[in-house]
């Protein structure tokens, strides 16, 4: 038997090109295009009153420059809104460079061409922009006040709100006996890739053909919107995906000004265009996320079981919407976690700030609801003096209770119905893996030492594999080689290895045989893209089920070769063989040759199809009515709903007496993704969640002044995690398999980050004995707060 | 405003590169693009993330912080130049494959430039030694636990290696 791949710590088939130099990432592509620069708006919220180019004309290697003047047709009109919602009803989306206002600092206002970047820049530098200043809105509560707006014509700052509710909440909260209010908030973080992003567009004016490079994560719709904006037949525009270096979410927002524009210019000159952001390109004009303020009210009984939950809150989207309310929607929904409250309401604002806009970073607002809905767990558990686990699993959702349908719309219009998973099974392996009834013990012995140490614990379900399909096309190469292509894009998650081995397991081929392009148009031209955690479950399935198609053709071809019963047939290292009878076997490669009759012997192998070749009955036609020449397929899975992989962490930190820092002694996670395809890839990704989790959680944060001036726009001053910042994570895995895919499998890739803010808030609550209600925290605010919780009114030690 | 151009030899993975550059053109930029080995990456630009580190003369630099004219004569070692004299992969770059020490891989050149340098001087580290010796470089997909592992498979490897080439008679 071919050993099975599925489940096996398989090393990436990626990795020796990477690691060896031999990647193609976007700025390694197009040397000698043609460079472009930016002028970026320096003024949160200005009118542009005059933009005089006169200086820069002067700079040698100058080829163009363009304003919106210059734009022409549809690429005069406003970007798209990508994902409308009834309740958006004040979306606003930006011009690919700005017609007349700026409403953030970064926004586009001038494109630059030139012989290379350095030239561009300087041309860029010499460039002179008017204004006329406009009040800014930064902020949450400057954005609820509304005594100045982002845009004019939208009253309030407010572009929606949106209630859900299940249950009368009111009413539930008003008649338990125990009740309270919480004011939690979370600021703004970004995905932040080591790679920015990067567009290179060439256009062939003999074929009258566009191809795209660029650095995202929906290579079918990017296509699709650059051949809209520039009013191009959609069949004469190709995107193709590089290796990308890094996601994170903020790739999938989409178009960004630069996917038409580079285009746009590329056709206008004539030449190839490319355009790589730098640093504080990215820090001031891609996407942030996270930034929420959420006002909390719930009651709950003398057993700690949260009976009424009320939340509403303002989630302050920047200064546009194309990405609709896709964040919001998130926290509104998976704040539940895996608990049940009698009834629920949840009503959030929608703000326009002056600021770079919002849209998802890996989690997508599932850490703010996270933190909302366990600090609640925390708050009832001190309030009640019970051990924080024994409340969790006291709301716990039963697994005799699954399918559990919440009565609320997910972020993909269809209904909260979790379809797996089992809560208690997952809390008792999170207990034993931290040691948590030992802890106590630990702690009161610290404690004796001078020492504060605490443990933190938090839980969270998170909704992947979103629709609505993905696709897969499998073909075997008449050499033995098995080539495999899903229209979604690869941000480093190891997707060419995990859909490797699923390809390789129903064909029965080794993991080396097959070759997996994702991300290409050229190859696959129906996708969605990657985001959700959502390759594994959509275009995992769609390839398996591909692969079986493909496998019964070979069997059946097969069969009639070897004149064998296609029952009785197997493939084993890439033979197909009859079972217990080795000797009968014919080779993959020439079944793929034997599929498409030939009447030319191009090669060697292509003998054994010709129509000299003695095989053929002559009374049935070469192709049978409903065939197809080649041993290749293609299928889409599309399922209806999402799948729901959850887990929970605990974390032990020991903060300083003296000066408050804040460090990470012990990690631990429980992770429930289904069936595992490969262990070593999803631990990998729960690692970089973590990560990314503890980054959110005590160092990251955008910081603008009250301008709207990004003053931290610099890997210098915004602080992301280095290994000094980074625990050791334990990781241990519960695997309920989901029941509405072939694969059993469910998302990974978001799930690492999502409780990082409420364990660690929960923990440094534990290690100082007062409430923790704002993240990220920093030493100083820690110390801070110690000054307004005196030692005397804090839990005594 | 034409710029004058210099003309500069690097050692380049142990091949003479001539090249012709202006005075404020970016070491990172004439390897990238110039020389076209694209293998050194470059993420902020202003020296903090360590994606660009090249070894020049044999000690880790950032070589977005340097102009390629103050690199004239010097020998640059690349992640292209991290391989086996055959052209497999070096041992940092195999132990980094081994404890799935990368995931998107654009920070990956500069951890292993950097890590194979600190084993020339380090070459059998503990493991707080080995997060101390890539604690200068960013990587946002990893969380670093499995790069921590590659610095000390890779020093293992090197050892391996360094003992079949003894008991070969060859010298190490």
């Amino acid at each position: 038997m071919t050993t099975k791949l599925f489940g096996q710590r398989v090393p990436r088939v990626e990795d020796p090109r990477l690691v060896s130099g031999q990647g193609r990432y976007l700025d390694d592509l197009g040397h000698d295009a043609l460079a472009v620069a930016f002028v970026r708006s320096p003024h949160a919220h200005a009118r542009i009153t005059d933009i005089d180019v006169t200086a820069a004309l002067d700079v040698d290697g100058l080829v163009a420059i363009y304003t919106y003047d210059d734009l022409d047709g549809r690429m005069a009109e406003p970007l798209p809104l990508l994902i409308p919602h009834p309740t958006l009803t004040q979306g606003r989306t930006p011009y690919p460079l700005a017609n007349g206002e700026v409403n953030h600092v970064g926004e586009a206002i001038a494109m630059v061409v030139a012989t290379d970047r350095y030239v561009a820049e300087d041309a860029a530098g010499l460039i002179e922009v008017s204004y006329d200043f406009l009040p800014p809105v930064v902020g949450v509560e400057a954005a609820r006040e509304a005594v100045d707006l982002v845009h004019e014509d939208v009253p309030g700052n407010v572009a929606a709100t949106y209630m859900q509710e299940t249950g009368d909440a009111a009413a539930t909260i008003a008649a338990a006996a125990l009740r309270a209010r919480l004011q939690l908030s979370i600021e703004r973080s970004a995905s932040m890739p080591m790679e920015g992003k990067g567009v290179h567009a060439r256009w062939d004016d003999d074929d009258k053909s566009l191809l795209v490079n660029t650095s995202t994560q929906t290579s079918t719709s990017v296509r699709q919107a650059i051949a809209a904006k520039l009013s191009l037949p959609v069949d004469r525009v190709e995107v193709v995906t590089p290796d990308v270096g890094g996601g994170f979410g903020v790739k999938i927002m989409h178009p960004w000004p630069e996917e038409v524009l580079v285009p746009w210019a590329a056709i206008r000159l004539g030449a190839p265009v490319k355009w790589v952001e730098d640093r504080r390109e990215h820090f001031i004009s891609s996407a942030h996320e996270r930034g929420q303020l959420h006002e909390v009210e719930f009651g709950y009984d003398e057993d700690g079981v949260l009976l009424g939950l009320s939340v509403e809150f303002w989630h302050d989207h920047g200064a546009y919407t194309p990405y609709g309310l896709i964040v919001p929607i998130i926290t509104s929904t998976q704040l539940l976690g895996p608990y049940k409250p009698r009834a629920y309401r949840v009503e959030f604002h929608s703000l326009y700030t002056n600021t770079v806009i919002v849209t998802p970073y890996r989690g997508a607002g599932r850490p703010q609801g996270c933190f909302v809905m366990e600090r609640v767990m925390d708050y009832i558990a001190r309030d009640l003096d019970l051990d924080r686990a024994v409340v969790r699993e006291r709301n716990f959702i039963q697994p005799d209770e699954m399918p559990y349908d919440h009565g609320l719309i997910f972020q993909d219009g269809r209904p909260l119905i979790y379809d797996s998973g089992d809560f208690p099974a997952s809390m008792a392996m999170l207990k034993s893996l931290v040691g948590w009834d030992e802890f106590v013990a630990q702690r009161d012995a610290a404690r004796r030492e001078g020492r504060r140490v605490g443990i933190g614990l938090a839980c969270y379900v998170e909704g992947t594999g979103v629709g609505p399909y993905e696709g897969g096309h499998v073909r075997v190469e008449t050499d033995g080689t098995v080539v495999v292509s899903t229209g979604l894009t690869t941000q480093g998650q190891g997707h060419q290895t995990m859909l490797a081995q699923i390809v390789g397991d129903e064909l029965g081929v080794p993991v080396d045989r097959v070759r997996v392009t994702t991300g290409d148009t050229r190859r696959f031209k129906y996708a969605v893209g990657t985001f959700a955690s959502r390759t594994a479950v959509m275009s995992g399935s769609a390839v398996a089920l591909t692969a079986r198609k493909v496998r019964a053709k070979a069997l059946r071809i097969a069969a009639d070769a070897l004149e064998a019963s296609v029952d009785d047939l197997e493939i084993v290292d890439g033979r197909v063989q009859v079972k217990g009878s080795p000797s009968a076997q014919i080779d993959l490669s020439t079944v793929a040759v034997l599929s498409n009759p030939l009447r030319y012997a191009f090669d060697d192998a292509a003998r054994r199809a010709t129509q000299f070749a003695g095989r053929a009955d002559p009374t049935k036609p070469p192709v049978d009515p409903g065939d197809e020449p080649g041993l290749e397929g293609t299928d889409y899975y599309s399922p209806t709903q999402s799948t729901f992989a959850n887990g929970m962490h605990a974390v032990i930190v020991e903060t300083d007496p003296e000066t408050a820092e804040i460090k990470i002694l012990r990690y631990c996670v429980v992770h429930d993704c289904g069936t595992v395809i490969n262990p070593m890839i999803v631990e990998g990704q729960v690692h970089g969640g973590v990560a990314q989790g503890v980054g959110g959680a005590l160092y990251e944060r955008m910081e603008y002044d009250a301008s709207g001036q990004l003053v931290n726009a610099s890997f210098m001053d915004f602080l992301m995690p280095y290994a000094s910042e980074v625990p050791s994570i334990e990781i241990d895995h519960l695997q309920t398999p989901s029941p509405l895919n072939p694969l059993g499998v469910k998302g990974a890739g978001e799930a690492g980050v999502i409780p990082g803010s409420a364990a660690i808030a929960s923990a440094i609550e534990d290690a100082e004995g007062f409430p923790i209600t704002a993240m990220p925290i920093s030493p100083s605010e820690l110390f801070a707060l110690r000054a307004e919780h005196p030692a005397p009114s804090r839990r005594a030690p | 405003m034409t710029e004058t151009p210099h003309d500069i030899t690097l050692t380049l993975n142990g091949t003479p590169r001539r090249l012709s550059v202006p005075a404020r053109r970016l070491l990172s930029d004439a390897i990238r693009h110039d020389a076209r080995l694209t293998g050194t990456h470059v993420g902020c630009e202003h020296g903090v993330c360590g994606a660009c580190t090249v070894l020049v003369d044999g000690q880790p630099m950032r070589s977005c912080l340097m102009f390629a004219v103050s690199a004239d004569g010097a020998e640059i070692t690349t992640t292209e130049g991290c391989t086996t004299a055959t052209g497999g992969l070096g041992p940092v770059q195999q132990a980094f494959r081994d404890c799935h020490a990368l995931q998107c891989g654009f920070c990956t050149p500069g951890f292993i430039t950097t890590i194979t340098a600190f084993l020339e001087t380090n070459p059998d580290p503990t493991e707080d030694e080995a997060r101390e010796a890539i604690g200068g470089n960013l990587c946002r997909c990893t969380g670093y636990q499995n790069i921590v592992a590659a610095v000390l498979r890779a020093a293992q490897i090197q050892r391996e290696q360094s003992q079949l080439q003894g008991e070969q008679g060859q010298p190490a």
